[in-house]
């Protein structure tokens, strides 16, 4: 299968700390990665490198082969050179969050809409048709008109994921989905994320969901202290851990 | 007992005064409107060059009262020759000029303020989640920070209109007839109280209510992400409701 996003010895430094020590990833068409690690370990900052909602101090991203041209801000951090080309780039790869970022003053179809209108240039009537298929997708037709407010957790995500979808992307990042919601909503979101993963969406996953990266990924990646500290088939990886690091951190998880 | 002939003589004063209040009220608004929304944005930079003239300005207009800014601004710089020479001592020297001044920077201080507040209350995760799909600058800004803010702001920002238009009543202190000035005009001629000062006080009364109701309307409309009714649709109640 092809390669489709290669993020090659990614580097992060908040001041003096380096959270990203060079990390590599490559996703092919398909995959699902699941990057796994204790909190600190840089995954989310990892993750949010991949479509510059922070700016890696080091290395490269390429997606599709082509690596995206950057250029040094003022501290010293690299930004996208060109912003249509940042823009262009971010609307193939779409992210999911820990805290949903559900527009407020908009209802959950307006949520999933504005994208496609917006940075797609689909008519309102395109939008509206797209929206309606997304949120019936992640099973929420029925709130379409609802405001985030009244949305439960396991729902505003739903809408969220629903929202990267429309966008039709090549590659969805998800960072902790389901760390901000009630246990007894966790469910909901990991089954529509499972059924994108049987649909052979290529996703990355931050996740403390040993489940899901054990049954639905196809490759887990496990960070520590700013470097991959291992990674392959989860069903490897997990069962037999090879470092002293990811076994501790199995244990805690079962615990 | 109210005498109704009074009343009825000068009803057609007042009527002049409430359009003066009125247009005082309109013209300082809208002039505060359109500069506190920049301002607002420096209020609430990182930048502190750029952040703290602004909060210097709100600070001292707002840690005076407006009736002191009129009086230094229709009395205070006439004293100054130099102003009295200036290209600008035509406009200066007119009482509805200075007014419209002192009203519009004492509003656009607290309108800044406020604004600045709605502003830094922003969740930076509703901005990165737009930048996230690959909205621009500008689209950001329009589709979500000012709709946003914008929300946010608009319960105080009524407030602010009330307190405003309470506020034009010291236009009366520099000649300008509104209906304070109508109501002592009609005191000092008839000696009476409920038809000068009472009549004032309704009229006062009958614009706040109306003021008040009208932003009422448009927190219905703007602000419906917070009305529990309307996440209720009709869809929603076909099915099974889930918490």
């Amino acid at each position: 299968m092809t390669t489709m996003l290669s993020a090659n010895s990614i580097h992060k430094s908040f001041g003096a700390v380096e959270v990203l020590k060079g990390v590599s990833l490559t996703a092919k068409k398909g995959d699902v990665i699941s990057m796994i690690g204790s909190s600190g370990s840089g995954k989310s900052t990892f993750l949010r490198c991949l479509n510059f909602l922070e700016r890696p101090t080091s290395g490269t991203i390429a997606l599709d082969g082509a690596p995206l041209a950057c250029r040094k801000d003022r501290s010293g951090d690299l930004m996208v050179a060109d912003d249509a080309a940042l823009r262009a780039y971010r609307a193939r790869v779409t992210m999911v969050f820990q805290q949903f970022n559900l527009w407020a003053h908009m209802t959950a179809r307006e949520n999933v809409m504005l994208g496609p209108t917006r940075v797609k240039g689909l008519t309102r009537s395109e939008a509206l048709e797209r929206a309606d298929f997304y949120l019936a997708k992640v099973g929420l037709s029925h709130r379409r008109d609802a405001y985030p407010a009244f949305l439960s957790g396991g729902e505003q995500q739903r809408v969220a994921i629903a929202r990267a979808l429309a966008m039709e992307p090549e590659l969805i990042l998800f960072d902790e989905p389901t760390s901000a919601l009630d246990p007894e909503l966790v469910g909901e979101v990991l089954r529509v994320m499972r059924s994108l993963a049987e649909e052979g969406r290529t996703m990355i996953v931050v996740t403390h969901e040993m489940n899901f990266a054990r049954e639905v990924s196809s490759k887990v990646v496990f960070l520590s202290q700013g470097v991959v500290a291992e990674e392959g088939d989860p069903r490897e990886v997990l069962r037999a851990p090879q470092s002293d690091r990811l076994r501790s951190f199995l244990a805690a998880q079962a615990a | 007992m109210i005498n109704w002939q009074i009343v009825s003589e000068t009803l057609p004063f007042f009527l002049d005064g409430l359009w003066i209040t009125l247009l005082l009220l309109a013209l300082s608004i809208s002039a505060g409107l359109v500069l506190s929304i920049p301002l607002s944005v420096a209020r609430a930079s990182a930048n502190p060059w750029i952040r703290i003239p602004v909060w210097s300005y709100t600070y001292v207009i707002r840690g005076t009262p407006l009736l002191v800014q009129l009086f230094i601004i229709y009395y205070g710089l006439p004293q100054f020759e130099a102003i009295r020479e200036s290209a600008i001592w035509p406009v200066l020297r007119s009482p509805w000029f200075c007014a419209w001044l002192a009203f519009t920077l004492n509003t656009t201080a607290y309108t800044t303020e406020m604004f600045a507040g709605a502003i830094r209350a922003t969740p930076a995760g509703e901005i990165e989640a737009a930048r996230a799909i690959g909205l621009g600058r500008l689209q950001v800004l329009r589709d979500v920070f000012w709709p946003g803010a914008w929300r946010r702001a608009l319960p105080q920002y009524c407030n602010e209109v009330v307190q405003m238009m309470h506020a034009t009543a010291l236009a009366s202190t520099v000649t300008i007839v509104e209906i304070l000035r109508v109501a002592r005009d009609v005191y000092t001629n008839y000696l009476v109280l409920p038809e000068s000062f009472g009549i004032a006080a309704a009229f006062y009364l009958t614009l706040t209510i109306i003021l008040t109701q009208t932003f009422r309307l448009l927190e219905r409309h703007y602000l419906r992400h917070l009305d529990p009714r309307a996440s209720v649709s009709k869809a929603a109640a076909a099915e099974p409701i889930h918490a």
